[in-house]
């Protein structure tokens, strides 16, 4: 054969990168770069509207008060968040991860407190560990039912997880008659991820050091155990997958049920953060999680992202959403401002896949 | 020309038949694969190619006949069932998964944990020593023109990602290694790569199945030719004994050759 002369030729001239290449390549290699500099710019442009040119209240975005609020409010996203970055990385999408939340907390809250409201009495006035316990299980239990119907019967998660959004949102009225269980009727247990722990000028909560715990062990999981290699493998090419030896099933099952786990979590932690167990606590959660995900860098195609961008992305709506409350707009705004985000995170995306290194 | 041998085939199918409904598959094919030599299986489209190799590779499986890897009879029900026999498939659709990098590749399916309790409780991926070990592989093999075995594959060529899938194949103690049109979808340097990567499986001791539509390559490379002919083997000849065109003759039919002229013993 001759020799290679021209491929090296070919190779010299695909290392002369251009500064847009350059720029491109990094964010192939570094998923979580784009929403560091999407936070780092709207900080910078909150920082000078507010402390440069005084306008609204903006001033006291940086105060320790409200960036010790903004951390709090990030747990209920934050935390589901984990759980949508997992399904995402596996190409799939779950729309009842917020019901499924919902269903759990009121699961928990009716099976600590005695209410006359709800149709399951007869379980109520438990010990509220045993109910926290339980409510984990049944969102547990609740993911493995996505994750089976996907499996068994090769469904698409979009279609699956938008009929459970359905069952799981009408077995909380049915079951719960959608009777919001107020904190102080709750024994203490239920509350504890709202205990206030003090960090030099800033106040966080159990459930804010909760939520930063699961993304460090989530995070070693997807990069330092098969497990997430698995996961990563089968997102991107479960054909590939398959004839790698990997039980593509078996592995998309499980993050279903990983996926539950965590929203188990997560709806203990949203009973602490809101002080009550509502079935309307948190209408958007669903698209919000999906927002943070997509913001954060991790393709809806699946394989590709990491967790850190999904925390960054969960801070870009936060960090929106008080800067421009505080700015005096209207929310209407923030929503606007998120949907555009959202347009140029997936379009970047798209652009980091055609990398040629 | 036929000498006696004592060599026992590391491969052995023996009147293998399958039929998907009225269509034969195979009609009790014969086929031997005997230690460290290229066998190549060549045959016209519908000559039961793919499905003599699928059911060696356990993606199918015979309706009835008998397979002996090693003397030991063996009844694959998946790929997985060859795979712990030591068969191993590079398929041509390049299996890899191109967001990994070069070694999680490599190791996919089979990742190796670290000692003590850091792999047993926590499952923790001894990615050191699997980086250190990919890259050995694939030094030995000379296909070590990747800038680093940390670079995803995506970013890699088509002829790389080929030789990252045969290194794979070659890299886990395997005996037998099936490459299913391995060319196919590269250029005329990246085949030659891929073609003596092959020869360099095989002076490491390894036995290697090649199915493969072009010739040229066939001739190159392949010890004993297999020729497939209507769901049986109509004839094994070698690259010495005959000429490419007297294999695309055997192949359609034009011409036959007796059993004292084919090479059913291994020339190594």
């Amino acid at each position: 054969m001759s020799s290679t002369a021209p491929t090296t030729a070919a190779d010299e001239f695909a290392h002369r990168a251009t500064p847009m290449q350059k720029v491109q390549s990094s964010l192939h290699r570094y998923p979580w770069l784009s929403p560091l500099v999407v936070l780092a710019l709207l900080l910078v442009i909150f920082g000078v509207l507010g402390l440069v040119l005084g306008v609204g209240d903006l001033e006291n975005l940086f105060k320790p008060g409200t960036i010790s609020l903004m951390l709090q409010q990030t747990v209920i996203i934050g935390t589901l968040a984990i759980a949508q970055t997992l399904v995402i990385l596996t190409a799939g999408i779950d729309l009842s991860i917020g019901a499924i939340m919902v269903f759990a907390q009121m699961f928990m809250a009716n099976l600590a407190v005695y209410t006359t409201a709800s149709n399951v009495t007869f379980m109520a006035g438990q010990n509220p560990v045993l109910a926290v316990f339980i409510g984990l299980i049944v969102a547990t239990l609740a993911g493995g039912l996505n994750g089976f119907l996907i499996v068994r019967f090769n469904l698409p998660p979009f279609i699956v997880t938008l009929g459970t959004l359905s069952i799981f949102t009408a077995l909380t009225l049915i079951l719960f008659k959608a009777r919001t269980i107020q904190g102080k009727e709750m024994p203490d247990f239920m509350l504890l991820m709202s205990t206030k722990l003090e960090i030099g000028p800033l106040t966080f909560t159990l459930g804010l050091i909760v939520m930063l715990l699961l993304y460090v062990l989530f995070a070693y999981i997807l990069r330092g155990t098969a497990w997430g290699t698995h996961v990563y493998a089968v997102g991107d090419d479960p054909a590939a997958a398959e004839l790698s030896g990997i039980n593509v099933k078996r592995v998309l099952f499980s993050v279903y049920v990983v996926a539950g786990v965590v929203i188990g979590i997560a709806a203990w932690i949203t009973i602490g953060r809101t002080a009550a167990a509502s079935p309307n606590v948190a209408p958007e959660i669903n698209l919000e999680t999906i927002t943070a995900v997509v913001i954060g860098g991790t393709s809806l195609f699946g394989g590709r992202g990491r967790l850190l961008g999904t925390l960054l992305g969960t801070f870009i709506i936060i960090v929106l959403d008080f800067g421009l409350s505080l700015a005096g707009l209207d929310q209407a705004y923030r929503v606007l401002a998120i949907g555009v985000l959202v347009i140029a995170a997936v379009a970047v995306d798209q652009w980091i896949r055609k990398v040629k290194v | 020309m036929t000498t006696t041998s004592t060599t026992q085939p590391i491969v052995q199918a023996k009147d293998l038949n399958k039929s998907f409904g009225r269509v034969i598959g195979l009609a009790d094919c014969n086929f031997e694969l005997y230690p460290g030599e290229v066998i190549a299986v060549v045959g016209d489209n519908g000559a039961g190619k793919s499905t003599l190799i699928k059911c060696l590779s356990g993606a199918l499986t015979p309706d009835s006949g008998e397979m002996h890897i090693d003397g030991e009879e063996v009844f694959f029900k998946s790929t997985n069932d060859s795979r712990a026999k030591g068969v191993e498939t590079v398929y041509q659709t390049l299996a890899v998964a191109p967001v990994l990098d070069i070694s999680e590749n490599l190791y996919l399916g089979r990742e190796i944990r670290k000692k003590g309790i850091l792999g047993t409780v926590f499952r923790s991926l001894d990615k050191k020593r699997m980086r250190k070990e990919a890259m050995q592989s694939l030094n030995d093999l000379g296909v070590l023109t990747v800038q680093s075995i940390t670079q995803s594959v995506e970013t890699l060529s088509g002829g790389q990602r080929q030789a990252v899938a045969v290194a794979r194949a070659g890299a886990f103690g395997s005996k037998v290694v099936i490459l299913d049109e391995p060319t196919a979808a590269l250029g005329v340097n990246e085949s030659a790569r891929v073609l003596k990567l092959i020869r360099d499986l095989r002076d490491r001791g390894m036995s290697i199945i090649l199915i493969s539509h072009n010739m040229p390559q066939v001739f190159d490379v392949a010890d004993r030719i297999h020729v497939q002919r209507l769901g049986r083997r109509a004839a094994v000849v070698t690259p010495q004994s005959h000429q490419m065109n007297d294999v695309v003759s055997i192949m359609t039919g034009a011409m036959t050759v007796p059993e004292d002229q084919q090479q059913l013993t291994p020339v190594r």
